[in-house]
């Protein structure tokens, strides 16, 4: 089997198409009914995200069970100079990323002392004390259930202070999250997801790239070959911490609160989840993946027996009243159910994830075209 | 001069003597065979070599340096390669990657984070990387996954990843284990091939015609130390190699 040839000028191309495709969203996503800011900045918060995990899972062979943690450092950090200093963003998120990065450095350095299982239990469970003690002991930082948010009463050095009532509204020197129709929001989150997704594609390419792919293949071979393992290990760990940080910050940007909720195992699991669906180790599956779930989450969610049934009114009644029971099943808070039909679908018949089936068909048209 | 010199080295798996007060001396620039039945520790003495695992007492000198207690990466960054008897390469990536990496650490040594740079722009390595490949007459399948070759392939292929750290001493685990005639035959030509250049190799293989027309000295294993030691010609004729093969049967 021959594995692609990419050169500069291809992948250039490639940063060039993927731009297009995500600036253009609030075009294409309409009739979709995907089109409103909101998802669409969780489109690319979360594809930011897989990209971050995907360097380590994909790329190192590393299956993190604790990601969500750095999403919740990212946000409250971002939350904290939001409430401290300004309602910038990019202070806040230059924060995010760094401490994010500081607190993966600690957290790889242990858990890579383990690889495999212990590693993914390892993260796990780091992950979780980092969960319970911003509900416990860290409630004076985080406030516990209640969330940390910005209020009249912070200091707020480079500021003027919000008045009594005043809805906090964070900007980008000057420009409001809201602005533009409510898209200015969406195209920060646009903006920071290209860029990270070529910072990927660069890692992708480097001599680093390699030792991360040399360290899934063969470990074995990496230590016999000179390498040592262990600090490439960590920067990959490191670095997709600080993805993961940054689409922390982005979430506490696009909306000025942070919770704990976000640090969850659950949260977790679905960024592994995304980025097997969409395919581990290629650099756009990741995105794909994460769009995927999150519009299945707030989609499918939304649809239930009466949508159904309007949608369906050109069968029969005798046929609706049989169909719209059953396959109310698998819309709005069955949404779940669907999602885990696809994702088995994916696994058993596509293990290489939705990137997978677009090279089968590619494959098969490039066959055709020969004959 | 010797390059490796190994003295008393001992080690028991569960009381089982693997190596038993093993000495050995390997003279720079001569291809060494160890030979011996199955379970004579002759694995067991290239894993203590290259860090694998760490022998119970005495001492492995190389170029002069003691190398027990290095770490596996450690003692290849010294100048030790080694091909392994089940070839171990990167299954997953192309044979141009596969060779991309040893070259690298030779280069740059264990840990650079060249995270920014193209590694299709760095000429260097992309031309010393093709220029192996050649060496084992498999540049035209530098863009394959590795993973999809034959046995034989990959165990040229790790021989290429070696020969391109230009190391010091080369140990070769049984090259021609498992191989089909014609593959051996190959092995054979190419390890001919590498036998003019200047550094040592140290050699175990059951193959006797693989042996006597590679070595220059051969030493035989038994139960875990060093029974004979000699030119190929003497140990041919030696009656103790015999019985260590035979188990004293009389034939």
């Amino acid at each position: 089997m021959h594995i692609e040839k990419f050169t500069p000028k291809s992948d250039i191309m490639m940063v060039l198409i993927f731009s297009a495709v995500i600036l253009l969203m609030p075009i294409w996503l309409q009739p979709l009914g995907a089109a409103y800011p909101d998802l669409m900045q969780r489109f690319a918060i979360f594809g930011l995200f897989a990209i971050g995990f995907n360097i380590l899972f994909g790329q190192t062979g590393y299956l993190s069970f604790g990601h969500a943690a750095f999403i919740g450092v990212g946000s409250y950090t971002t939350v904290w100079i939001f409430k401290l200093f300004t309602l910038n963003i990019i202070p806040a998120m230059i924060a995010g990323v760094v401490l994010s990065g500081i607190f993966a450095l600690v957290i790889g350095f242990i858990c890579l002392r383990r690889t495999g299982i212990y590693f993914s239990i390892l993260t796990l469970a780091l992950a979780q004390m980092s969960y319970n003690l911003a509900y416990s002991v860290l409630t004076p930082i985080t406030m516990g259930e209640t969330g940390l948010q910005v209020e009249a009463s912070d200091p707020r050095a480079w500021e003027a202070p919000l008045a009594e009532g005043e809805v906090p509204r964070t900007h980008l020197f000057g420009l409001e999250m809201t602005d533009l129709g409510g898209l200015a929001g969406f195209y920060i989150c646009a903006a920071f997801l290209i860029l990270g997704f070529y910072v990927a594609l660069r890692i992708t390419r480097s001599p680093f790239g390699s030792m991360l792919r040399g360290i899934k293949t063969n470990n074995t071979r990496m230590a016999y070959t000179g390498l040592n393992a262990r600090p490439y290990a960590l920067a990959a760990f490191v670095i997709s911490g600080m993805y993961a940080g940054l689409a922390g910050s982005l979430m506490a940007a696009m909306d000025p609160l942070a919770g704990a909720e976000r640090m969850q195992w659950t949260a977790s699991g679905e960024v592994v989840l995304m980025t097997i669906l969409g395919g581990v180790g290629t650099l756009v599956g990741p995105v794909i993946g994460a769009a995927s779930i999150k519009y299945f989450e707030n989609i499918f969610s939304a649809i239930d027996g009466a949508v159904l049934s309007s949608a369906l009114d050109f069968l029969p009644e005798a046929v609706l009243n049989v169909i719209v029971p059953v396959l109310s099943l698998f819309v709005g808070k069955g949404w779940h159910l669907t999602l885990g039909l696809v994702f088995m679908l994916v696994v058993i018949f596509l293990p290489g994830g939705i990137m997978e089936g677009y090279r089968r068909i590619k494959a098969r048209f490039s066959k055709a075209d020969a004959e | 001069m010797s390059v490796l010199e190994i003295s008393g080295v001992n080690k028991t798996f569960g009381g089982l003597k693997a190596l038993d007060d093993v000495n050995l001396q390997i003279e720079e620039k001569t291809v060494h065979a160890v030979i011996g039945p199955n379970g004579a520790g002759k694995s067991t003495l290239l894993n203590a070599v290259i860090g694998k695992l760490i022998p119970d007492t005495g001492t492995i000198m190389f170029m002069n340096q003691n190398m027990i207690g290095l770490k596996p990466h450690q003692i290849n960054q010294l100048g030790i390669s080694r091909v392994f008897q089940t070839p171990e390469i990167f299954a997953d990536l192309s044979l141009m990657e596969n060779m991309m990496i040893p070259l690298l650490a030779h280069r740059d040594g264990e840990f650079k984070l060249a995270a920014w740079k193209r590694s299709d722009m760095d000429s260097e390595i992309q031309d010393k990387a093709a220029h192996f490949l050649e060496d084992v007459n498999m540049l035209e399948k530098a863009g394959l996954h590795a993973g999809s070759m034959s046995r034989g392939d990959k165990r040229r292929l790790e021989l290429a990843m070696c020969l391109s750290q230009d190391p010091k001493l080369l140990l070769l685990d049984e090259p021609t284990a498992g191989m089909a005639r014609a593959d051996t035959n190959n092995t054979i030509d190419l390890l001919l091939k590498i036998k003019s250049r200047g550094m040592t190799k140290v050699i175990i293989e059951h193959d006797m015609h693989v042996v006597f027309s590679l070595a220059d000295k051969v030493s035989v294993m038994a139960q875990g130390h060093v029974i004979v030691e000699g030119s190929p010609d003497e140990i041919k004729g030696d009656p103790r190699v015999r019985e260590a093969y035979l188990g004293g049967a009389e034939v």
